[in-house]
């Protein structure tokens, strides 16, 4: 190429003691140019962006900016340099106001009441307005976003590093980031854009570059390459599609709630309201939403952890009310659960493999007996659910914590899909794992349905929900909205629906009928 | 005669003010140190020691800073250097620092010095009443003009900023480029300063001679004093005269016969506290909570 880019790395590595997370990558973008780093979770990417914003250093390689060799030796070298950041995680100051949290990321000549008046103006000019003073505990997931980027704005970053920005917005809020990417491209600022949401990155991104197993795998042009072979290069091995065959929906109801109401714990809580669903054999309900909107509340509404005295309305297995037995009780009446954090929630880290399976399956009778455990028996079911499930463990019967996230989370699902639930509710099954592990959990979970049981899935992965539900309802404010058959719902009408708006069709689904 | 009860009101709430105002900075950083008291009395055997040997009180006063800085240093380099944990540490720092001091002082038992004396500010310390507040000494001015600063400080400018987002979220202010350790290890040795000024003026203003374990849980009101005041510097003015008031009440009613048990009273800066701490919980803002990361160990490599 002629044209020198704006920034680039050469053979960068990185080691951690004997692990290599960046092996020789080398990469480049220019001015104005909207790039994707692609990778799945392990593959570097982290790591890679965390040295360009000068967190960690090199071991070996080097970094060119505008053409010069440059070392960074912090974030502080890299703002200065022109690069800024956008977190996934917000690093933001929940007790701080906003311009409080913009002046600390600052060089701090400029007085809070100039740089409030700045900040106002700025966030205008890019059409997403924000009040300076106001406390960032106080602002939604989107809002603080905002100030993230406002806050990288304030500095006219010539590279901006934006680190899964979407993961945590509606579709709509996700349209209005993409028009300020687009806006500050325009402007010649360079995008270095970390998704792993493939269609988002053919919408956006002009180029995309791929880690595996912090080697560089290649650079392509989006457009040249489907979805489905940038997937393919991100694992490195071919994927098969997920098969979905018609569920056949079943006559009788597993699993009701009506008029569900419960009043919020403290502050932070979301008080539930009025929810009403009805699953039957063979289907999987998705429930879409963005974090916040009472996910929590309600798996813990529906698992009995959330103490039920303040509930009103109905929540009943087969008929029967069951809003005042607690978890265990409920996963009696064959019921299973698989709550979003597998790391202390769903497994005890701390604990074997075998004595996680026994958590959930101590009072069937195959793995103990009178109180006592049959530890044979144990080891033989862990056994079955390490091989049936793919769970990679470094040892037979190793501690949960030793496992990486999706072997875990793979061990967690096929925990409770062994003891074959008439119902399963599922928050989260695929977060944070690899695309090899997500397919085979979204797979157990369609097989499950297949054999006619009911699926209750809360997902803020609307790709996830399309892809194996057969009926889409969606979460806002503490309120589920009306259960649509997955063939009437779009990804449009779902974000509507996620910003708290309310169709114009109602649905015609009756009680029951097949979708 | 009711003078005089307030007087003393007003002097038994400056060591808690001072020793308040100290933690309250180390925990604003996020640091929670459980060793107040340990401070306080190195604080104050070292003012002592030193009054005696110089016969200065002043260079009594800069020995109780040191010594309760150094003090605070010590658990400074187990908790932030070591990454050990707050609690634990800050516990045997008090134990530590009530065993040392004894140790140190038995050879001062029995002596006396003449202490600082009282500044009375003229005109001023005339008028009825408000004079009163008029009529202290050196220390004792200090410690307000301290949390004035302080509040300054914390509100106003930058490194403040950094000090509260510090505590606020650790590794935020870490990937900003903070250098988290040496904001805390400062705040955690302003703390100990300030535990050690409030050490000192224990020998030097309010009973002067020295005497083991004479701050007498002083410590632990400081640290219930910097929750009572949600973590504001100038409700700490407040919550010492108030607890400081408490404390005088049970005095001086054991000697008048009061009915009131003197378990009763001294119980009740601790339940106010509690009282505090579920409003607090209750009420839901972030502004008046405890530091988000108060307590949380810090691993900069991360």
């Amino acid at each position: 190429m002629s044209v020198t880019p704006l920034f680039e790395a050469k053979s960068v590595t990185k080691h951690f003691g004997d692990f290599t997370a960046n092996d020789q990558v080398d990469f480049a973008i220019g001015a104005g140019e909207i790039h994707a780093l692609l990778g799945e979770n392990g593959a570097g990417k982290s790591t890679f962006v965390k040295m360009v914003y000068g967190v960690l250093q090199p071991d070996e390689g080097a970094f060119y900016f505008q053409g010069n060799k440059v070392s960074i030796s912090g974030p502080q070298a890299a703002r200065q340099m022109g690069i800024g950041m956008v977190f996934q995680h917000f690093s933001q100051f929940e007790a701080l106001t906003v311009a409080e949290n913009i002046q600390l990321a600052m060089d701090g000549s400029e007085t809070l009441e100039s740089l409030s008046q700045r900040i106002e103006v700025l966030s205008r000019s890019y059409g997403i307005p924000i009040a300076a003073d106001k406390l960032v505990a106080d602002l939604s997931v989107g809002e603080q976003q905002r100030v993230e980027i406002l806050r990288c704005l304030l500095q006219s970053p010539k590279l901006l590093i934006m680190d899964e920005p979407t993961s945590v917005l509606t579709p709509q809020e996700t349209e209005q980031l993409f028009t300020v990417i687009r806006q500050l491209a325009s402007e010649g600022c360079a995008i270095l854009f970390i998704s792993h949401k493939l269609d988002e990155i053919k919408a956006l991104c002009e180029g995309a570059t791929i880690l595996r197993g912090g080697k560089k795998i290649a650079t392509v042009k989006s457009k040249d390459h489907s979805q489905h072979a940038i997937a393919e290069m991100m694992v490195g091995s071919s994927i098969s599609e997920i098969k979905r065959q018609a569920q056949a929906i079943g006559e009788s109801c597993l699993f009701e709630a009506k008029a569900l109401s419960r009043a919020a714990d403290g502050p932070f809580d979301v008080a539930l309201s009025d929810i009403d669903f009805a699953l039957y054999e063979g289907q999987i309900l998705g429930i879409a939403g963005v974090s916040g909107n009472g996910q929590d509340e309600l798996m813990g509404a529906l698992t009995g952890e959330w103490r039920n005295e303040k509930s009103i309305g109905l929540l009943a297995i087969k008929g029967e009310d069951v809003r005042s037995l607690s978890p265990e009780a409920r996963r009696q009446k064959n019921i299973g659960f698989i709550p979003e954090d597998r790391n202390g929630h769903a497994a005890v880290p701390s604990m074997r493999l075998s004595e996680n399976t026994l958590m959930t399956s101590h009072s069937s009778n195959d793995v103990g007996r009178r109180g006592f455990i049959d530890e044979s028996a144990l080891h033989e079911k862990t056994g079955q659910i390490i091989a049936d499930y793919d769970v990679r463990t470094p040892e037979t019967n190793p501690l949960a914590s030793s496992l990486s996230g999706g072997n875990l989370q793979k061990f967690v699902v096929g925990r409770e899909i062994a003891r074959q639930p008439k119902v399963l509710i599922v928050s989260q099954p695929t977060w944070g794992v690899d695309i090899g592990a997500a397919q085979l959990i979204r797979s157990a979970l369609l097989s499950l349905a297949q054999q006619g049981s009911a699926i209750f899935l809360i997902s803020q992965d609307l790709e996830e929900i399309f892809a194996i539900s057969s009926h889409i309802a969606v979460l806002h404010d503490g309120h589920l909205s009306p259960t649509y058959p997955l063939e009437e719902m779009t990804p449009e009408k779902v974000g509507l629906l996620m910003g708290g708006k309310a169709l114009d069709d109602e649905p015609v689904m009756e009680q029951g009928a097949r979708s | 005669m009711y003078e005089e009860l307030l007087l003393t009101i007003l002097l038994t709430s400056v060591p808690l003010i001072l020793a308040g105002t100290g933690e309250l900075v180390a925990e604003r950083s996020g640091v929670l140190n459980l060793g107040v008291e340990g401070m306080m009395l190195m604080g104050a055997v070292a003012a002592f020691g030193a009054a005696i040997l110089s016969g200065s009180a002043t260079l009594g006063i800069l020995a109780g800073a040191f010594g309760g800085m150094m003090t605070a240093a010590i658990f400074a380099l187990f908790t932030l250097g070591l990454a050990t944990n707050q609690v634990a540490t800050g516990l045997a720092l008090t134990i530590f620092g009530t065993g040392l001091s004894g140790l140190i002082g038995a050879p001062l038992v029995g002596k006396a010095i003449d202490g600082l004396p009282a500044l009375n500010i003229p005109v001023l310390s005339d008028i009825p009443f408000i004079g009163l507040a008029f009529k202290l000494d050196a220390l004792a001015y200090m410690s307000i003009m301290i949390v004035a600063l302080v509040a300054y400080f914390l509100k106003r400018t930058r490194w403040g900023l950094v000090l509260r987002a510090t505590g606020a979220n650790h590794d935020s202010a870490h990937a900003l480029g903070y250098n988290v350790l040496a904001v805390r290890w400062s705040a955690v040795l302003f703390g100990g300063m300030m535990a050690g000024l409030a050490g000192a003026y224990l020998p030097l203003v309010l009973t002067p001679h020295w005497a083991e374990g004479m701050t007498a849980g002083r410590g632990w009101i400081a640290l219930a004093l910097v929750v009572f005041a949600s973590w504001q510097p100038w409700r700490v003015v407040v919550g010492a005269i108030l607890f400081g008031g408490i404390t005088i009440m049970q005095l001086a009613g054991q000697a008048r016969g009061w009915t009131v048990q003197p378990q009763f009273l001294s119980m009740l800066p601790y339940l106010a506290t509690i009282i505090v701490l579920v409003s607090i919980s209750r009420s839901g803002g972030v502004l008046h909570k405890a530091p988000a990361h108060l307590g949380r160990i810090f691993y900069p490599t991360r």
